[in-house]
C-alpha cells in the first residue's frame, strides 16, 4: 500500500505543479474575434509536401481571404483507420470553439457521419472531402473532376515515356482511384496508343515508404515514368534515383526536380471560400459539392521545362478544351480490360456513371 | 561501464520511494520544458492546458475516459498473466480476435434479437475467442515450454493479418465502392451509452474488481501468484503448473477479447484490422506502472488518457505540431519509468573489487 500512496502523491503533484505553476492564460484573441471558426482534421503533416500540404494550403488562403472573420484550427497527423483518434478529433475541435468542421480524408466519413447525425451536433456544420455521405441538415461533402488534370497528365506521361511502361502507384484498388488510373490510361493512349499502365496498390493512403517500394518495383519492371494516387512525395524521389521522371499528386511539388513533369492539383481555397462566405451568410445548405477545372478547383500544374514545347502546346490544347467544356476525359468508346464496356461511341459518362467505375480500363493492370 | 555498480535494493524507506518519484517528475518536466521552450512555446501554458484539455469540462473528461476504457481492461489482462511471469505479449491478437467473434455475432446473427441478447453473445463470442487465442501459446508454454514472449507476439500478427483478408476479402462491404471495409454493425450490436461514454467504463469498473476479487480472494488467484514468485515453491506444495499457466492465460486473453467487443461495438462500428489500436503494448506499460495492482491501474491508464487527451488539446489550442505533444508524453513517460530503475536498483560506482574480476 505504501507503493499506491507514492503514486497518487506523485500524481497530485503533478496537477500541483501544473496548477500552481502558472500565469493565467492568455485567450486566443483571434479566435474570438472570429463570426466562425473552422476546424480541420488531417490526415498527414501540414509539410508532407502533398495531399494533406494542399488542404492545409487551401484552408490558409481561406483564412487570409476573410481576413480575420473566420478563424482556423487544426489537427495534423489523425489516423483515419482510427474512428476513435477520428471522432477525437472532430469533438476536440467542436470543444474549442469551432462551427464548421471539415474532415480531409475519406476515413473520416463514418465519424463525421454519426457526430453529424447524432443530435448532439446539430449547430456544427461538417464538410467533408472525398466521401459520399451527407445529410440534409449539417452535413456535405466536396470533390472535384481530379480526372480532367489526370488525363492531361496522362497525356504528358504517354508522350515522354521511351519504354511505353507508365507506372502508377496506387492507394487502395477503390472507385475514387480507378477512376484516375483509368482516366490517366486513356490520357497516355490518346498520344501514344502502345503506351501500358501498370499499378501497384498500397493499400493505404499514404505511406512514404510502402510508396517508395512500390514506385522502386515499378521502375524495376521497366516503367520508366512514376505517377501516383498515393500522399507523399515518395514515388518521386524513387524515380529520381532510378533516373526515371514522376508525375505527382495533389500538390506543385518539385521536390525530385530531375524527374519532376507536373502534377494534377488540387485548389482546395475554390470549394471553401464559397462555401464559407454562405455559411457566414446563413444560406448554406448540404451539398455535394464537385468542382472542375472549369472553376479552377483541379488543375494540372505547369509542366516543367522537362516537358518538350510540343509535348506542353498538345497538353495546353486538350486543356482548353476540358475548360472551356468541350471535352472530357469519359467520352467516346472505352473499353475495361476484361473486354465489357464503359462507354459508347458518342456518350459522355456523367458523375454517377464515373463514380461507379469498378475496374481499370484496356491497357492497365493492376496488381495488390 | 565496469566502474558502475548495479545491485538490487532489498528494501526501500516509503520516504526515500516518495523523494525517488518526486524528483523522477520534476525533471520530466524541466525536460519536457526544455524541449517545449526551443518550440518556442512557454512551457507553464502546455502542462496547464493539458490538465486543463483533459479534465477542464464534461466533454473532455468524457473523451479522457473514452480513452482509458480498453487501457483499463487490457491492462487487466495483461496483469493477471504477468503476475505468474507469463509474458503476454500477444494482446493485440487477443484484442483483435475477440472483436472478430464479436464482429461474426454482430453481422451474422438475426438483426432482430434484443439488444441486449445480442451485446451479451457478443461479449461471451469474443471473451471465448481472445481466451482461446490465448491458449494456444499457453497449451504449449505448459507441456513443451517454448517462449511465450515470442509466440504471443507472433499470434499478433497471424490475427490481424486474418482480419486484414476478411477486411480484402469475403468479409469486404459490397455497398463500399471497393473500399475495403467490412459492414457497419446494425443497431443491436452497438453497446449504449451512460453519462455521455459509452457503457464500456462500467464493464471496466467490474473487471477491476473482479480480477481485484480473483487474484486476492480465490485459489486460483492465490496459485497465480506463488507460480509467478517461484515454480519450484508451486511444484513442491503440489500444484498443477500447467493447468495454472492455461487458466491463467484464458482469463488473460478472455479480458484482452472483451476490449475487441467493446472497441469494435461502441467505436468502430465494424471490424478493421487496427482495431487493437497499439492497447496491447501500451497496456504493457500501464500495468507494470501499477505495479500489476488493479486498483491502480485504473489510475495508471486514467493518468495515461489525460496526457493523450491533454495532447491533442494542445495541439488545437496552441498550435503546436502534434509531435510536441507526442514528445511530452514521451519525456514524462521516460523520467518516471526511469525512476522505476531506481526504486528497485540501487547505483554505485566500483571501487577495489573491480580490479578483482579484470
Amino acid at each position: 500500500m505504501k507503493k499506491v500512496l507514492a503514486i497518487l502523491l506523485a500524481l497530485v503533484m503533478v496537477f500541483a505543479f501544473a496548477a500552481c505553476g502558472s500565469t493565467p492564460a492568455e485567450d486566443d484573441g483571434a479566435a474570438d474575434a472570429a463570426e466562425l471558426t473552422v476546424g480541420f482534421i488531417f490526415i498527414g503533416a501540414i509539410n508532407d509536401g502533398g495531399y494533406t500540404q494542399a488542404h492545409y494550403d487551401g484552408m490558409k488562403a481561406m483564412e487570409d481571404y476573410f481576413g480575420g472573420k473566420v478563424a482556423t484550427k487544426y489537427l495534423e497527423n489523425v489516423n483515419d483507420s482510427d474512428k476513435q483518434a477520428s471522432l477525437d478529433a472532430a469533438r476536440n475541435l467542436i470543444d474549442q470553439g469551432c462551427n464548421v468542421i471539415v474532415g480531409c480524408s475519406y476515413g473520416f466519413m463514418d465519424a463525421l457521419d454519426e457526430l453529424a447525425n447524432s443530435g448532439d451536433y446539430d449547430d456544427v456544420k461538417f464538410l467533408h472531402f472525398s466521401g459520399n455521405k451527407m445529410n440534409d441538415k449539417n452535413f456535405g461533402n466536396f470533390f472535384g473532376a481530379i480526372e480532367q488534370p489526370r488525363y492531361l497528365s496522362g497525356m504528358v506521361a504517354g508522350s515522354m515515356t521511351k519504354s511505353n511502361k507508365l507506372g502508377y502507384v496506387g492507394a487502395f484498388p477503390y472507385t475514387e482511384v480507378q477512376i484516375g488510373i483509368n482516366a490517366f490510361t486513356l490520357g497516355a493512349q490518346s498520344v501514344n496508343p502502345d503506351a501500358e499502365v501498370k499499378v501497384v496498390y498500397i493499400n493505404s493512403w499514404g505511406d512514404p515508404e510502402a510508396e517508395k517500394a512500390a514506385a522502386e518495383q515499378l521502375l524495376a519492371e521497366g516503367c520508366d515514368i512514376i505517377a501516383q494516387h498515393s500522399d507523399s512525395t515518395g514515388p518521386q524521389l524513387a524515380a529520381q534515383d532510378a533516373g526515371a521522371y514522376a508525375i505527382g499528386y495533389n500538390y506543385n511539388n518539385p521536390v525530385a526536380a530531375d524527374a519532376y513533369l507536373t502534377a494534377p492539383i488540387w485548389h482546395h481555397e475554390k470549394f471553401l471560400i464559397p462555401t464559407i462566405e454562405s455559411i457566414l451568410a446563413g444560406k448554406w445548405t448540404p451539398e455535394s459539392y464537385y468542382g472542375s477545372m472549369s472553376e479552377g478547383y483541379v488543375d494540372l500544374a505547369p509542366m516543367t521545362d522537362l516537358v518538350p514545347a510540343d509535348v506542353q502546346d498538345k497538353v495546353n490544347a486538350v486543356k482548353e478544351k476540358m475548360v472551356s467544356g468541350e471535352f472530357e476525359p469519359f467520352s467516346g468508346k472505352i473499353e475495361y480490360a476484361d473486354g465489357s464496356i464503359l462507354c459508347e461511341d458518342g456518350q459522355t459518362l456523367d458523375r454517377g456513371q464515373i463514380w461507379a467505375i469498378d475496374k481499370l480500363v484496356k491497357g492497365a493492370v493492376g496488381v495488390n | 561501464m565496469n566502474f558502475i555498480r548495479v545491485t538490487k535494493r532489498d528494501d526501500l524507506p516509503v520516504r526515500m520511494e516518495v523523494i525517488i518519484r518526486l524528483v523522477a517528475i520534476v525533471l520530466s518536466l524541466i525536460a519536457a520544458g526544455i524541449v517545449i521552450l526551443v518550440f518556442g512555446v512557454d512551457p507553464v501554458r502546455i502542462f496547464k492546458s493539458i490538465i486543463e484539455g483533459s479534465l477542464g469540462t464534461t466533454l473532455r473528461i468524457q473523451q479522457t475516459v473514452v480513452k482509458a476504457v480498453p487501457l483499463i481492461i487490457t491492462s487487466l489482462g495483461i496483469m493477471v498473466a504477468f503476475k505468474m511471469k507469463f509474458w503476454n505479449i500477444g494482446a493485440e491478437g487477443q484484442i483483435t480476435m475477440g472483436a472478430l467473434a464479436a464482429t461474426w455475432v454482430a453481422l451474422f446473427m438475426s438483426d432482430s434479437m434484443p439488444l441486449f441478447a445480442k451485446l451479451l453473445l457478443m461479449a461471451l463470442a469474443s471473451m471465448v475467442a481472445g481466451g482461446l487465442w490465448a491458449f494456444i501459446p499457453a497449451f504449449f508454454k505448459a507441456k513443451m515450454g517454448t517462449n511465450e514472449t515470442i509466440f504471443t507476439l507472433m499470434m499478433n500478427y497471424i490475427a490481424i493479418k486474418f482480419v486484414t483478408y476478411l477486411q480484402y476479402g469475403p468479409w469486404k462491404d459490397p455497398n463500399s465502392n471497393g473500399f475495403p471495409k467490412i459492414a457497419p454493425f446494425p443497431e443491436n450490436a452497438i453497446l449504449p451509452s451512460l453519462f455521455g461514454v459509452h457503457i464500456g467504463w462500467i464493464i471496466a469498473i467490474i473487471c477491476a474488481i473482479l480480477i481485484y476479487l480473483f487474484m486476492t480472494h480465490t485459489k486460483k488467484g492465490y496459485e497465480i501468484a506463488v507460480v509467478g514468485e517461484s515454480t519450484e515453491t508451486a511444484r513442491y506444495a503440489g500444484m498443477d503448473i500447467g493447468k495454472i499457466i492455461i487458466i491463467a492465460m484464458f482469463v488473460s486473453g478472455g479480458l484482452c477479447g472483451l476490449v475487441g467487443m467493446i472497441q469494435a461495438s461502441a467505436i468502430e462500428k465494424t471490424l478493421v484490422s487496427g482495431i487493437a489500436n497499439g492497447y496491447g503494448f501500451t497496456a504493457i506499460i500501464t500495468a507494470w506502472l501499477a505495479k500489476l495492482n488493479p486498483v491502480i491501474i485504473i489510475v495508471v491508464c486514467l493518468a495515461f488518457s489525460m496526457l493523450i487527451q491533454g495532447g491533442a488539446y494542445i495541439q488545437i489550442a496552441m498550435n503546436v505540431p502534434s509531435a510536441v505533444s507526442s514528445i511530452v508524453q514521451g519525456i514524462i513517460l521516460f523520467f518516471i519509468m526511469g525512476a522505476e530503475f531506481f526504486l528497485q536498483y540501487k547505483v554505485g560506482f566500483r571501487h577495489n573489487e573491480a580490479k578483482e574480476v579484470a
